[in-house]
């Protein structure tokens, strides 16, 4: 039954993706300019820029250049940045850990406060500590997160300045703290290139994990102290949807007769709230976090830019604005499938948690 | 029926009147009851009378630039706060909340930046609504290919996130608030289709719809008049919630340089421009991000009020 269902979402899954390469592949089209001279420069002439375009394939129908583009794509090459010229894989491999790191850092810390917050709330109903919850998650969810972002670094690095409370306004480590990558102080031959060495490398960029499998606790501390308040600044919106949803759960199922009959049959208070009330309030639980995965990629433009990250984010507006059609094809389909791809593990884990969405 | 009738009589003899109260009057005084909502619905409406009376309020003209004033009318860009009863000096021009670089009143820009941003939320969301409606009740109503068609486009809207798909779109349309505005509008369309749809679809196959249908409704008829009204209170809510997403992603284009262009007083540029001054001059960064959030938070109180008080689950507690 699982298994049915499994395949018939990843199945539901396919034209979307068919879509998201379709919509990609138009909107690099559609950005307005002649590619050749955005390329080459103005001064191109004529001649050069009829070659430039059959080498690239741009004289041929429209139709067979989406051909192209998506036989190329299903072989893993997305093609070259124009202004760094390098593979568009090899930017990827270099910049994705940026914003993993930070999306992660960001969730981490809205559901470590969202979550308790909200079970509270919802327990305590009407309590002061309820009402001050949910000022707070409406103030949350209306934060433009720019703006928390500066506020964050002019508290914490300026105001708080020459206090133990101070942290960075910017950048992912300081200058002077070794970040030597996990293979090289294992000692590993890696091949030059090729997909085993992409992977080392994501992972090596990725500084907290790198600093605990080197055992470097100097990166380690430094890394997190860069990294909080991004993660602050990012996550304060999941934080307060997670505390709003969490409690609005919470208070469905604490009104059930099964939390009573727990409760009748001798339970501690304790135990029927964590035992039987929260589990079976993660169902909504789960779609919230899910969905805010997405929206942290899209608030990781704005969290990149301010806190000085070279991330994902970052680097497509970057792209955007510099007309750099090689990277914008390859970093919006790469947060696009991504996207579909947590949609699917948010409706999958949510058959596994809820045996009666399967049958549907 | 009679019974109820002699029950009404009764009641009017007894000087009581049993008035028909119409469900927005319900939904009303529902929402009055909230204080969150009264919260939020205060903070709107001193937002529309600040709009409204920008011009004659606001102390100065909030695009003139005082950067060649001769002194003692000349001020420093990104003076501080300037008010005359806490001792600023006389002989110099008030601005309360200070300038900005180009000396230019904050306060003044504050104010007409209202009107920006609620045009920004009622425009955007009223685009969406209406395309969204048309597609949503489209390919509910008639379903089949149509349908499939319109909801497979709509998903692969929904595969992007929100605010990156709006940057690609201002992208090509060129940088500028109208084309952010449409950038927005664009990308919140799903979300009114899915809503229209899903009230299209409870509704389609209902007695009374058949009962339109027999007595010679055309589909138009029987889509406006029939099932359309039952999307509507899903729709203002989604709408209200929208107004406040669709405000916070134009401040985010604007401070991105996508939005609007100097020297337009809209707030999200206002801090954009002055984002890297925020640890000399912290509060042209401070006040524009209060006020958009303060606006977004007055649509979001409004929102959740309204979801509330429209939900017929909690009717009892009325």
């Amino acid at each position: 039954m699982m298994i049915q269902y499994i395949t018939r979402r990843v199945l539901a899954a396919i034209p979307v993706l068919f879509g998201i390469l379709f919509v990609t592949f138009a909107l690099a089209r559609l950005i307005p300019g002649d590619p050749c001279r955005a390329i080459l420069g103005e001064k191109a002439t004529e001649a050069i820029c009829d070659r430039f375009i059959r080498e690239k394939g741009l004289d041929k129908p429209i139709l067979t250049q989406f051909g192209i583009y998506v036989s190329d794509i299903a072989r893993g090459n997305f093609g070259d940045s124009i202004r760094y010229s390098l593979p568009v894989t090899r930017l990827l491999a270099e910049r994705l850990p940026t914003t993993v790191e930070l999306s992660f850092a960001a969730l981490f810390v809205s559901m470590l406060i969202g979550i308790p917050l909200g079970v509270v709330s919802a327990v305590r109903h009407n309590s002061w500590a309820d009402v001050v919850t949910m000022v707070w998650a409406n103030i949350g969810v209306s934060m433009p997160v720019f703006w928390l972002g500066l506020m964050l670094a002019y508290v914490f690095s300026l105001l708080l300045k020459d206090t133990p409370f101070w942290l960075p306004p910017s950048g992912r480590v300081s200058p002077g703290v070794p970040d030597d990558p996990f293979f090289e102080v294992w000692k590993l031959t890696l091949p030059e290139s090729g997909f085993i060495f992409s992977v080392c490398q994501f992972i090596s960029r990725l500084n907290i994990l790198n600093a605990l499998l080197t055992a470097n606790w100097e990166l380690l501390k430094d890394s997190i102290k860069h990294l909080i308040l991004p993660a602050i600044a990012l996550g304060t919106i999941p934080m307060a949807l997670i505390a709003r949803m969490a409690r609005s759960a919470m208070l469905e199922v604490l009104g059930q007769d099964y939390i009573r009959t727990a409760r009748a049959k001798g339970l501690t208070r304790y135990v029927v709230i964590t035992k039987h009330a929260f589990r079976n309030s993660l169902l909504p639980l789960v779609t919230v976090i899910g969905l805010s995965l997405g929206g942290l990629l899209g608030g990781a433009v704005l969290t990149e830019t301010i806190f000085g990250l070279s991330g994902v984010g970052r680097t497509l507006y970057d792209a955007i604005t510099a007309r750099d059609y090689g990277i914008v094809q390859a970093f919006t389909v790469v947060i696009a499938v991504f996207f579909v791809l947590l949609n699917l593990i948010v409706d999958i884990s949510y058959a596994y948690l809820d045996p009666r969405i399967r049958l549907t | 029926m009679t019974h109820a009738n002699t029950k009404v009589a009764a009641l009017d003899a007894e000087g009581l009147s049993l008035k028909s109260v119409s469900l927005w009057q319900i939904t009303w005084r529902r929402l009055f009851r909230r204080r969150s909502a009264v919260v939020g619905l205060f903070i709107l409406l001193l937002l529309v009378i600040i709009a409204i009376t920008a011009q004659w309020i606001a102390p100065y003209d909030p695009t003139l630039s005082m950067l060649d004033a001769v002194p003692p009318q000349h001020i420093k860009p990104r003076a501080m706060p300037c008010v005359h009863i806490f001792g600023c000096p006389e002989d110099q021009p008030q601005h309360i909340l200070g300038v900005d670089a180009n000396v230019r009143d904050e306060f003044s820009r504050l104010l007409y930046g209202s009107r920006i941003s609620l045009w920004i939320g009622f425009a955007t969301v009223t685009f969406a609504i209406v395309i969204g409606t048309v597609l949503g009740a489209v390919g509910g109503y008639f379903g089949g290919w149509l349908d499939n068609t319109i909801m497979r486009v709509m998903d692969v809207l929904l595969a992007f996130p929100s605010l990156l798909l709006a940057i690609a779109i201002v992208t090509v349309l060129g940088p500028g608030l109208t084309n952010a505005l449409l950038a927005i509008g664009i990308v919140s369309i799903p979300a009114y289709a899915r809503v229209v749809r899903a009230s299209v679809l409870s509704v389609r196959e209902m007695d009374y719809v058949s009962a339109t249908r027999a007595l010679g409704g055309s589909n138009l008829q029987i889509l406006f008049r029939r099932i359309l009204p039952n999307a509507l209170t899903p729709l203002i809510v989604q709408g209200t919630l929208g107004i406040a997403t669709a405000i916070l992603d134009a401040a985010a284009l604007s401070f991105l340089g996508l939005g609007a262009q100097p020297p337009m007083p809209e707030w999200g540029k206002m801090l954009a421009d002055e984002r890297n001054q925020v640890f000399t001059a912290p509060h042209l960064v401070f006040l524009p991000g209060l006020a958009i959030m303060l606006t977004v938070l007055a649509f979001n109180l409004i929102g959740d009020g309204l979801r509330d008080a429209l939900d017929p689950r909690l009717a009892h507690v009325s």
